[in-house]
C-alpha cells in the first residue's frame, strides 16, 4: 500500500511541479470529503494543488424550504414522519427534526422499506417518508413507490427531495464556480448511473472526471490520475473503481428511477435554482407524493444571517473562512447544514482541520 | 434469499437487504449495499486487494512505527 501511495506522491508531485500554477480539483462527494480529511489526505498533496469540496452532500443541499416542510407535516397529528438519520438534527427556520420529536412522530429508518412498513404497521396514520438523496439513494425510494401501489399502501407517501449529480455539476461550471480544473467524482452515485454519465462534463466542458472509491490508496491514485491529465493537457474520463463501477451503470435502478419519477427544476441550497436537477414523482404515482397530497410547494427560504453554507457547497470558499465557523456554529450548536451533516464540509473541517483558535 | 429478501454478510454481521435493483444476483455473491439495497455485484479480485489494504492498514497499527502518546 505504502508503495502506491509513494509512487502517487511522486507523480503528482511532478505533474503539479511541471503545471506550475494553482489546481483547483473539486470533489463533488461529501464521502470523499470526510474520507480526504480522515486519512490526511491534504498533508501530502503538492502546495499548488487544491481541493475543493462540493455540493455533493445531499443534506447539506437540501434547501430549508423543504425541512420546513416536513416540520410543517410533523405538526400534523396523522402524520408519522420517517427519514434517515442525517436529516434529524438540520435546522429548519425553528426547529429540526430531533426538537419536533418531543411532541412529533418522528422515526428514524434505515432504510425505505422500513418507512413502508411502518405505514403497513399504522393504518390510522400516514407516513411521509422524508426521500433525500442522489441517483445512489432514488432507486430506493423508487421501490417502495411501487410496491406501496402494487399493494395498495393508501397511508404512505414521499416527500422527494432527490438531487441529481450531473446538473449540479454543470451549473457550477455554467456561472456559480468555473475556476474548477477537474472532478473527482462520486464512487456509488457512478454505481448508479455509471461513469459515462460525466461525459458530458469531459466533451462540454473540457475538465478530466475521475470517479473514485474511498479508501486512502484510491482517492490519492485518482488525484493522481487527475494531475497527470491537467499536466499533459488531457481532459478524461476515467473509473478507477472497477470494483462496483461501470460505464453503463446499474440498468435496473436507472428503469425504476425512469418509471416513477421525471427530472424537475429544483432549488439546492446554496447552488440556487437548477433546470432538470430533481426527481418528481410521476403522475400515475401522484396519490403517492407529498406534495400533492397535502398541497405543499417547496419556497427556497434564506439562510441565517452570516451562515455561507452556499459559498462552501460550490467550493467558493473553505468552511474557517465562514466567521460562524466554530464559533456560533459548531457540530454540537449548527446553524447551517453543512455542520450538521456527517459528510458535510464543515463538520469535516470542524472534526479533523484546523480550528479557528489554532494557529497555523 | 427469498425473491428479492436476502440475508447479507458484512464482516461477520448479518443484515437483510432486498436484491430488487440486482435482479443478478445470487447466493454467495459479493455485493455492495446501500440504504438496505443491494444496488451493484463487486468483482472479488478487486474486493480481495480492498481487503489486503485494510488488513495493511490494521497491521500498520501494530508495528513500531506508530506514534504514541
Amino acid at each position: 500500500m505504502l508503495d502506491r501511495i509513494n509512487k502517487a506522491q511522486n507523480l503528482m508531485n511532478a505533474a503539479c511541479k511541471a503545471m506550475g500554477r494553482q489546481v483547483h480539483v473539486m470533489e463533488v462527494c461529501g464521502t470523499h470529503t470526510v474520507s480526504i480529511f480522515r486519512n490526511g489526505i491534504r498533508s501530502i498533496l503538492p502546495g499548488n494543488l487544491k481541493l475543493l469540496s462540493g455540493p455533493g452532500c445531499p443534506v447539506c443541499v437540501t434547501d430549508q424550504g423543504y425541512i420546513d416542510i416536513v416540520l410543517e407535516l410533523a405538526d400534523r397529528e396523522e402524520c408519522i414522519i420517517a427519514t434517515y438519520g442525517d436529516m434529524i438534527r438540520v435546522p429548519g427556520k425553528d426547529h429540526s427534526l430531533e426538537t419536533k420529536r418531543a411532541k412529533a412522530d418522528v422515526k428514524v429508518v434505515l432504510s425505505s422499506e422500513d418507512a413502508l412498513q411502518l405505514a403497513k404497521d399504522n393504518p390510522g396514520k400516514t407516513v411521509v417518508f422524508v426521500a433525500v438523496g442522489f441517483e445512489t439513494t432514488a432507486p430506493a425510494t423508487a421501490v417502495v413507490v411501487k410496491e406501496a401501489a402494487a399493494e395498495s399502501i393508501d397511508n404512505f407517501c414521499i416527500l422527494s427531495g432527490h438531487k441529481l449529480v450531473v446538473p449540479a455539476m454543470r451549473a457550477l461550471l455554467s456561472g456559480m464556480n468555473h475556476n474548477i480544473d477537474a472532478f473527482l467524482c462520486p464512487g456509488h452515485v457512478s454505481v448508479i448511473i455509471g461513469y459515462g454519465a460525466f461525459a458530458e462534463i469531459v466533451d462540454d466542458f473540457g475538465r478530466p472526471c475521475v470517479v473514485a472509491g474511498f479508501e486512502a490508496v484510491q482517492i490519492i491514485e485518482g488525484l493522481c490520475e487527475i494531475c497527470e491529465q491537467l499536466s499533459t493537457g488531457k481532459a478524461e474520463l476515467k473509473s478507477m473503481y472497477p470494483a462496483v463501477v461501470t460505464e453503463k451503470g446499474n440498468a435496473a435502478a436507472q428503469r425504476v428511477i425512469e418509471e416513477c419519477f421525471e427530472a424537475a427544476d429544483g432549488y439546492w441550497r446554496g447552488l440556487g435554482k437548477i433546470e432538470k436537477s430533481t426527481l418528481k414523482l410521476k403522475d400515475k404515482y401522484e396519490r403517492f407524493d407529498a406534495f400533492r397530497r397535502f398541497d405543499v410547494t417547496e419556497v427556497p427560504a434564506e439562510e441565517a444571517r452570516g451562515c455561507r453554507c452556499g459559498e462552501v457547497l460550490c467550493g467558493l470558499i473553505e468552511p474557517p473562512e465562514c466567521r460562524l465557523f466554530g464559533e456560533t456554529c459548531t457540530p454540537q450548536e449548527p446553524v447551517g447544514p453543512c455542520m450538521v451533516s456527517s459528510e458535510g464540509a464543515c463538520a469535516a473541517w470542524f472534526k479533523y482541520g484546523r480550528k479557528k483558535t489554532q494557529k497555523p | 434469499m427469498e425473491a428479492d429478501r436476502a440475508v447479507v454478510d458484512a464482516m461477520g454481521n448479518r443484515w437483510k437487504a432486498k436484491t430488487t435493483l440486482l435482479p443478478e444476483a445470487k447466493l454467495g455473491d459479493l455485493v455492495l449495499i446501500h440504504a438496505g439495497f443491494a444496488i451493484s455485484l463487486v468483482d472479488e479480485e478487486e474486493a480481495k486487494k480492498t481487503w489486503q489494504l485494510l488488513a495493511e492498514i490494521y497491521e500498520f497499527d501494530d508495528t513500531p512505527n506508530k506514534v504514541s502518546g
